[in-house]
């Protein structure tokens, strides 16, 4: 009997010690997923890098500072894995054109609405009056520090407003009036006290700082550092229903989730060398979807040394361009035209479905859930392209498919 | 409320005359299922500890090696008079982290059908709620549906009635309370999805938030053949829907029902539960915070070897195997009318050494697979754990 004991120890121990490796799961192919941080970190921005991720995740409750109004909850919730949304956490925005000018309607909740409340408050509704609602899906977030990183000269040396070349294709940068917490780079090239925009479908908003203090804002109703002044239902004349001392996140806790934004590597590619894959990005540049969708960008310097003078392929030239009339929701945001829309960078769009629950929604509101509809419904300066894609043999959309997913 | 009480006990008074005296183990008697209890002493003061180290990898990714000190509790009992006894249960989590009364009741045996409990008393709602010690079991991590479904150790402040009645040898007991309940936090929590966990305020033991009771029964039998199934009820309203006497918002309720059971065929222990909450949530969170949820679990063990080993007399090593899913969120999407997902499914391997009944080293290997509330692909957890729990 002892010698039996024995040996079920000591098969125990050889498990412990053999198996802790085997039996534990491995871990994704790392092209397969978007979360991670960009290579050659200092040991010291990596750990900055995880605490800005441990914040990115951090769920608020009600008694964290939640709403009162407000869309999700979390960072994560919107951008799960640090890809695209869902329609779950789409959100809306509106306003209306008055006199010629654009009214976001503040005074009636605008530009966003607040869809969900806490308990017992009201949620927030698109009043009847507005004449332009929108819906945006949120964006995957990787790369993004490497789209800040891209000098305003870059971005203006690909603008043609008046389409100069004759190609069709006219981009203008969104110019958006600071808020008070910006401070220009050197880089930064203002124009009348405005700064290009360059995140958001709109490019509406200048900076990482920006977006993330907005998100926290009017994503999740949380105040913080730079934004001190909670949303609530004015709609319905309330003014308070938030009972957590504000700020309800430090300046530091946002500017570790922006720090974690900047460090989140570029999408990366799979099947590059896949000869359909090849094809595919000949048929993509052929066809001019490379006019907008410019495949390489550099990078200028950047304070994050691993962030500096990269080579990088978004396939963006994060400027606006007229989509054309289907697309055209009447909402503006900056000195774009309702029918103007930033170019989308591709990178990561082959792995969209992987965080989007399976099936992938495309778009700036996620319509459609293939890349051929989406290509369809590209009109204005995109025109062109969408023709001549629609012109191109079945295996060649196949290939040209193919190279995008490969994105 | 009052009519199912004054039922309840006429009941009890009528049947009272077909009370035997036999003598069973049932769920029901797990607060004093407890070595500790057989003390000579007037009071008896015993307790549990419990450590493990983990070794965890979600993805690849892992935290390394660590070790966990969970729990230190401290039972105290006392015979007062013949039939009116004492309990209370002092736990401490992770050292000092989290010290908190589990129990402090007291109960009058009028009649063993009829039994009065009042104080902090441990929520009847499940089987492994009331009978949790960590020495009674082959795994470290308690199931699943025992700590996310139904929030394990719930225990709450009320009184009611509890008691045996044996019949055509069956033996039925009962459980039926009257507590203060769980509270707002079950939604817009720092889980980010319905958790009755996060329901359970410390101010529940000094005050209702709402100013209504909630109910809390289980009834069950129990076979000395087939083994003892009992199924539980919990309902009340949770959020606070009245400040200073005003209405502010609609009354909620949150409701569990659970059926549990447990049997031995041979040498083979077989005990599971299975739980379903439903709860009230504003429509424009529902999504999110899901209005109906379940989970449910099933333990099987086996005792391989009963010997004197390494000098312990009456040893056992146990194999045992766990199975369980839990869905946080049952229900669709308005968007999309695709299911809303954030489930966990679970299976645990264990190999247990138990020197004596209330002590034990286990070793367990972990497996589980969860996806989030969107369904992405699936995200696989595995570990390794080794513990000692033991009875004092």
């Amino acid at each position: 009997m002892k010698g039996i004991i024995y040996i079920l120890l000591l098969c125990t121990a050889l498990l412990i010690a053999v198996s802790c490796s085997e039996l534990l799961p491995p871990a994704p192919e790392p092209e397969t997923v978007l979360a991670g941080p960009i290579e050659d970190l200092t040991p010291q921005q990596l750990r900055d890098h995880l605490i800005g991720d441990e914040q990115f995740g951090r769920i608020f409750g009600q008694k964290d500072g939640l709403g009162p109004i407000f869309v999700s909850n979390a960072c994560e919730s919107c951008h799960i894995g640090d890809g695209k949304g869902h329609p779950l956490t789409t959100l809306i925005r509106f306003g209306k054109y008055s006199g010629g000018i654009w009214d976001p309607m503040v005074e009636k909740g605008g530009p966003q609405l607040q869809n969900r409340s806490i308990a017992g408050y009201p949620p927030e509704t698109v009043p009847g009056d507005a004449t332009g609602v929108t819906r945006l899906m949120p964006p995957a977030v990787t790369g993004m520090g490497y789209l800040a990183a891209v000098p305003d000269a870059v971005i203006l040396g690909l603008a043609d407003p008046n389409d100069s070349n004759g190609d069709g294709i006219s981009g203008v940068p969104n110019y958006i009036q600071p808020l008070d917490y910006f401070v220009p780079l050197p880089s930064h090239i203002p124009s009348n006290g405005r700064y290009i925009g360059r995140f958001g479908k709109k490019a509406g908003a200048i900076d990482l700082l920006q977006q993330i203090v907005t998100a926290y804002k009017e994503d999740m109703g949380i105040t913080s550092d730079f934004d001190l002044q909670d949303n609530f239902n004015i709609q319905a004349g309330l003014t308070t229903g938030d009972f957590v001392d504000d700020p309800e996140v430090s300046a530091a806790i946002v500017n570790n989730v922006v720090f974690y934004v900047r460090t989140l590597k570029v999408p990366p590619r799979r099947n590059e060398n896949d000869i359909d894959v090849i094809a595919g990005e000949n048929l993509f540049n052929q066809i001019n979807c490379s006019g907008c969708h410019i495949p390489s960008l550099v990078t200028g310097f950047s304070d994050v040394t691993a962030l500096s003078n990269k080579v990088i392929y978004p396939y963006t030239d994060l400027l606006l361009h007229d989509m054309g009339s289907v697309l055209d929701d009447g909402y503006t945001e900056g000195t774009a035209l309702t029918s103007e829309w930033r170019t989308a960078p591709l990178w990561g769009i082959g792995l969209a479905e992987d965080s989007q629950g399976g099936l992938p929604f495309y778009l700036h509101d996620g319509r459609v859930s293939t890349l051929e509809a989406a290509i369809g419904f590209h009109g204005g300066e995109a025109s062109n392209s969408r023709d001549a894609f629609n012109n191109l043999s079945p295996g060649e959309k196949v290939q040209l498919i193919k190279f995008l997913k490969s994105l | 409320m009052l009519k199912i009480y004054i039922t309840l006990v006429y009941f009890i008074l009528l049947v009272t005359p077909i009370i035997g005296q036999q003598d069973t183990s049932v769920v029901q008697d797990a607060i004093y299922n407890r070595p500790f209890i057989t003390s000579a002493f007037p009071v008896a003061l015993g307790g549990y500890l419990e450590g493990n180290t983990n070794y965890f990898s979600e993805d690849g990714v892992s935290e390394g090696f660590s070790m966990e000190f969970r729990r230190f509790n401290i039972f105290l009992y006392s015979t007062i008079i013949p039939r009116v006894r004492f309990f209370a249960e002092l736990e401490f989590e992770h050292g000092t982290e989290e010290i908190a009364i589990e129990t402090a009741q007291v109960e009058f045996e009028f009649l063993q059908a009829l039994v009065f409990r009042a104080g902090i008393i441990i929520v009847p709602i499940g089987a492994y709620n009331v009978n949790h010690d960590p020495p009674k079991y082959e795994f470290v991590e308690r199931p699943l549906e025992a700590t996310k479904i139904i929030p394990t150790t719930l225990s709450d402040i009320g009184f009611g009635f509890n008691g045996k009645i044996f019949w055509n040898n069956l033996l039925f007991t009962y459980d039926a309370y009257l507590v203060n309940g769980l509270n707002d936090g079950i939604i817009l929590n720092d889980q980010g999805r319905t958790f009755l966990g996060s329901g359970k305020a410390e101010e529940r033991f000094a005050e209702d938030n709402n100013g209504s009771p909630t109910f809390s029964g289980r009834l069950a039998v129990k076979s000395q053949k087939f083994g003892e199934l009992g199924i539980s009820y919990y309902r009340g309203i949770y959020n606070s829907f009245r400040i200073e006497g005003e209405t502010v918002d609609a009354k909620r309720s949150i409701g569990i029902m659970a059926i549990d059971f447990n049997t031995k065929i041979e040498k083979l222990i077989i005990q599971g539960e299975f739980a379903v909450n439903s709860i009230e949530v504003p429509k424009n969170i529902s999504e999110i915070f899901g209005t109906k949820q379940w989970g449910g679990y099933l333990d099987i063990v086996y005792p391989v070897i009963k010997a004197n080993i390494l000098g312990f007399d009456n040893s056992v090593i146990n194999l045992a195997v766990r199975l369980e899913r839990i869905d946080y969120n049952v229900g669709k999407f308005a968007e999309t009318g695709k299911n809303i997902y954030d489930d966990i499914n679970g299976l645990s391997f264990a190999i247990s050494f138990r020197p004596a009944p209330g002590t034990v080293f286990r070793a367990n290997y972990i497996h589980y697979w969860s996806r989030d509330v969107l369904g992405n692909p699936t995200v696989k957890t595995t570990g390794f754990q080794f513990g000692l729990t033991t009875y004092f």
